[in-house]
């Protein structure tokens, strides 16, 4: 029995029927063709599939799409202005060499985003404990936590 | 120093915005119109023969549109010693045998069917120890497999190497000192980020199209016709187009089964056939860094000059046969020439046993080896009553020298690197000291100029210039996220006098892309930087002689900057490329600029004896590391990284960083926590909560420094880097660890159950 669920998504209303057992991962990649948002083990444990939910992280891969009716979800596709300026994390990123074969970066980026949502100047040990839930296997991690600080500015 | 404009700069990746913002598409975000979902069913066993397949209940289900296995498939066999069909009949000889696979029109159905197929087996004793696997009457993984003299049914693989170099028994008789250990390293899983997957097409004519994450989309394209053939399609065409790939470390090196099936299922159905792996599958089903037995002996002189090295090791192969089979071959690098050492013997044998099969990983038996050498040389270092530090500086390599596999040294910068570990260290005032705090370094050896494995080592390029100043550059190699294509614009750029955003690099389509051997060997700065650079230095004096003739001046006198074509004796005479083109393209009689260059560089293959100049440069490279040892908990703490390489020349110093931080991220999860857990042939933690890789809360500060040493064989003075950062990283943090507590763990992952219990073994002793 499909069920409609309605939800903001990167600041706009949508409305979706979904199967039950459906996660939002397979809701926002099958659905509604958002693949920024990645599949990296399914099983909660890498972060590749990091999106915010009510400016929260969760691993969309586990998180049963009903529950997130109601709720505001932004997905790395939301995260770029109307214009296509991008957010200063993803500059930063870019800029310090963050990314290489890009596969977490946008979990990465959002979990950045939450980190940084709730503490502008958060600590290299903050740093390191907000990211790690994504896991990196390319860069080991040291560029994505020179990103994060120079964002807050440090 | 040269007054570079685009080499040595921090450019970032050429697509990083396209990555940073979700929009980069990876094989699991493909979609083709009409695409079925392949499934694959595997053994439940580690050795048995298959006696009844079933499956006409899958066949039944609504929305499964083929079901195969390898009684109803063309006898498809790949791999290094072709001895793996897609779909195994008769015989499974590992967990992750395919035994059938179907296509269905969702997912879900694909997986619903997979577990409706029923097959039977007869459970066949099994062995999973490759010392055991090579004794007389052991289970034969494959029967019909001869070997030795007497082409008896053996376990061993033909593959006998054999690297001798001087006289050992001599030297070591000569030898004031000698040491003797076995070492053994273990599985470990590349984790790719994203996991394995493609999508086949055929087009009316047969002709396939393969959706790919490989590494060696030229070699791919081979053995995917080589299953064309096998499957009656002669002389059909193979178009591989590359999307965006998830990771790669040597994983994607070989061809897999999954691929193979795909591509019968989208036979069979006529429809593409999409197949990605679930995490799982990527553990089990994917191939490891080969495990291995290594026993060792190293001897030197009373003032520690090293006089022998004599290596014999038993590599399990598993159950069938890939391009890992050939580590071997790279492992006689460090073997014959990490340091100096006149007398060199090494043996090794690949063992089938049931276990999964390995391949290759960054590294290719590099790490595996130096793990053992350079933690002996510690060892030997001690013996002899030397500091470690002045052993390898007494026994480094130097420019100019031949090593006992002929390989000729030309740049090395290893005792700048190891000098400078060593004072970033601090070493002579805080090595020693047994106090819980302890120092270790190691070094390395890995080919810096690209390494002749194929008959070729070649790389093609071709460059167009448009109407507007646009460069193509259409090149041979394959970005896997390491920064190929940035590195390649940075080098046209700098060649042409362009700008790096002027230069647009084409990388994925094997319809469009010239020839290259692949991305392995760490060889994409070195051989397709060449080729790029030579490619550009041939399109720029088309470029010029064509300019000369509208700004009436002689080509000799004119060159490029940003974009602007000027003569060097009158500022006056100057034209925007794009006009230049412009006028070329619309003129009677017109001209199109381009140019290819194919760059094959002067590397020899290795004869019998594995002997000759595998790469025309060397990459040298020393890694020093403090460690905090706790008594109680044999818990290891990195407290300082230093990773110092012989570069050649940073083309892009932020690109290379990357690769330094991420492969020494890599060793240090190979040297103190990573392990695929296989029992009985199965592996037991196929996900990332009990396979251990690093998390941002665990990876130390590395500090990396780059020694330039300018080689003169290399695109600007660059040589490859892609491995080397995870090279020496185990055997330093394990010096590491015997500096601070006087054990010496031979076994990785130094876990700290292995610490502890090394600690509880030496109070005993006392
Ligand atoms: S895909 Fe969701 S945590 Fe890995
Ligand atoms: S960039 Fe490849 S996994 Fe992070």
């Amino acid at each position: 029995m499909k069920q409609t669920i309605n939800f903001i998504l990167n600041g706009e209303p949508v409305s979706v029927e979904v199967e039950p057992h459906l996660t939002l991962l397979q809701v926002l990649r099958d659905k509604l063709e958002l693949t920024g948002t990645k599949e990296g083990c399914g099983m909660g444990e890498c972060g590749a599939c990091t999106v915010l939910l009510n400016g929260k992280t969760v691993n969309s891969c586990i998180f049963p799409a009903l529950e997130a009716d109601g709720k505001s979800v932004m997905t790395i596709e939301g995260l770029t202005d109307g214009q296509g300026h991008l957010h200063p994390i993803q500059k930063a990123f870019i800029e310090y060499g963050a990314i290489q074969c890009g596969f977490c970066t946008p979990g990465m980026v959002l979990s950045a985003k939450a980190l940084l949502d709730e503490n502008t100047k958060p600590t290299e040990e903050e740093i390191r404990h907000g990211i790690a839930g994504n896991l990196c296997r390319c860069t080991g991690y040291l560029q994505i936590i020179e990103a994060i600080k120079a964002v807050s500015g440090q | 120093m040269q007054d570079f404009i685009n080499i040595g700069k921090r450019i970032p990746k050429m697509d990083a915005e396209e990555k940073v913002t979700g929009k980069a598409v990876y094989i699991p975000d493909l979609k083709v119109p009409g695409m079925l979902y392949g499934k694959i069913l595997y053994s439940p066993h580690a050795h048995a023969r298959i006696l009844r397949i079933d499956t006409s209940e899958a066949e039944r289900l609504p929305g499964v549109r083929a079901v195969l296995t390898g009684y109803n498939t063309p006898p498809i066999k790949f791999g290094f010693y072709k001895d793996n069909p897609p779909l195994k009949a008769n015989k499974v000889r590992s967990f992750r045998d395919e035994v059938a696979a179907l296509a269905a029109i969702d997912p879900d159905i694909a997986e619903e069917a997979i577990n409706l197929i029923r097959v039977e087996y007869e459970i066949l004793p099994a062995i999973f120890d490759p010392e055991e696997a090579m004794k007389e009457g052991a289970p034969l993984i494959h029967e019909e497999h001869l070997g030795g003299k007497e082409k008896k049914p053996t376990n061993v693989l033909n593959l006998p190497w054999r690297l001798i170099a001087g006289d050992v028994d001599e030297a070591r008789k000569n030898s004031a000192y000698v040491a003797e250990d076995r070492f053994k390293v273990t599985w470990v899983a590349h984790c790719c980020l994203g996991t394995s997957g493609c999508v086949a097409q055929f087009d009316m004519k047969s002709n396939l199209t393969m959706y790919s994450n490989t590494q060696i989309p030229s070699l791919a394209q081979k053995d995917y016709l080589d299953a064309l053939s096998a499957m009656g399609l002669q002389g059909k065409k193979v178009r591989v187009i590359k999307a965006m790939i998830g990771g790669g470390f040597g994983s994607k090196l070989d061809t897999y089964a999954y691929e193979y099936i795909a591509i019968l299922l989208a036979h069979k159905t006529r429809k593409p056939v999409k197949i990605i792996f679930t995490r799982e599958e990527e553990f089990f089903a994917t191939s490891p860094r080969q495990p291995a037995i290594i026993d060792i002996a190293q001897g030197c002189t009373k003032d520690g000059k090293m006089t022998f090295r004599d290596i014999r090791m038993t590599l399990d192969n598993g159950a069938y046969t890939s391009w890992g089979a050939t580590t071997p071959s790279v492992m006689m690098m460090p073997i014959s020439s990490l340091y100096k050492v006149p007398n060199v013997r090494y043996v090794a044998k690949c063992v089938y046993t049931n276990n999964t099969y390995s391949q290759a990983m960054r590294g290719y038996g590099n790490p595996q080896a130096t793990f053992a050498i350079d933690s002996q040389i510690d060892i030997l270092a001690e013996m002899a009553g030397i500091d470690p530090l002045d052993f390898r500086l007494r026994n480094a390599n130097t420019p100019g020298e031949v090593t006992p596999q002929n390989f000729k040294i030309n740049t090395c910068g290893l005792r700048e690197c190891i000098d400078v570990v060593a004072q970033r260290l601090d070493w002579r005032q805080n090595r020693g000291r047994r106090d819980g705090r302890g120092f270790g370094m190691a070094s390395m050896i890995h080919v810096g100029g690209g390494a002749r494995v194929y008959k070729s080592d070649g790389c093609g390029t071709i460059i167009k210039i448009d109407d507007f100043g646009t460069v193509n550059v259409i090149t041979g190699a394959t970005d896997m996220g390491q920064g190929a294509e940035t590195v390649i614009a940075q080098i046209v750029a700098e060649e042409m006098g362009v700008r790096v955003e002027d230069v647009v690099v084409t990388h994925t389509d094997t319809d469009i892309c010239p020839w290259d051997v692949g991305a392995h060997a760490s060889r994409t700065t070195f051989v397709a930087g060449n080729s790029a650079r030579g490619a550009a230095k041939k399109v720029k004096e088309q470029l010029l002689e064509v300019a000369a003739k509208s700004l009436g001046e002689s080509p000799e006198n004119l060159d490029i900057r940003d974009r602007i074509v000027f003569s060097k004796n009158d500022p006056e005479k100057k034209s925007p490329l794009g006009k230049i083109l412009r006028a070329t393209h619309y003129a009677a009689g017109g001209k199109m600029v381009m140019a290819e260059y194919f760059y094959d560089p002067p590397n020899e293959n290795l004869d019998k004896e594995f002997k000759g100049n595998l790469s025309v440069t060397y990459a040298y490279g020393t890694h020093g590391v403090e460690v905090e040892v706790d008594k109680e908990t044999g818990q290891v703490k990195i407290l300082k990284y230093i990773a110092a390489h012989d570069v050649g020349r940073a083309i892009n110093p932020m690109l290379l960083e990357g690769q330094v931080y991420g492969g020494a991220t890599m060793g240090i999860g190979y040297a103190l926590t990573e392990r695929l857990i296989l029992q009985n042939g199965k592996v037991m933690n196929p996900n990332f909560l009990d396979y251990k890789m690093l998390t941002a809360k665990d990876v130390p500060n590395i500090e990396t420094i780059e020694i330039e040493t300018d080689d003169p064989s290399g695109p600007f003075g660059a040589k490859g880097i892609g491995e080397p950062g995870l090279v020496p990283t185990a055997p330093a943090i394990a010096n590491a660890i015997y500096d601070a507590v006087g054990v010496r763990i031979k076994e990785l992952p130094i876990t700290p159950e292995k610490v502890l219990a090394a600690l509880k073994e030496k109070t005993n002793l006392k």
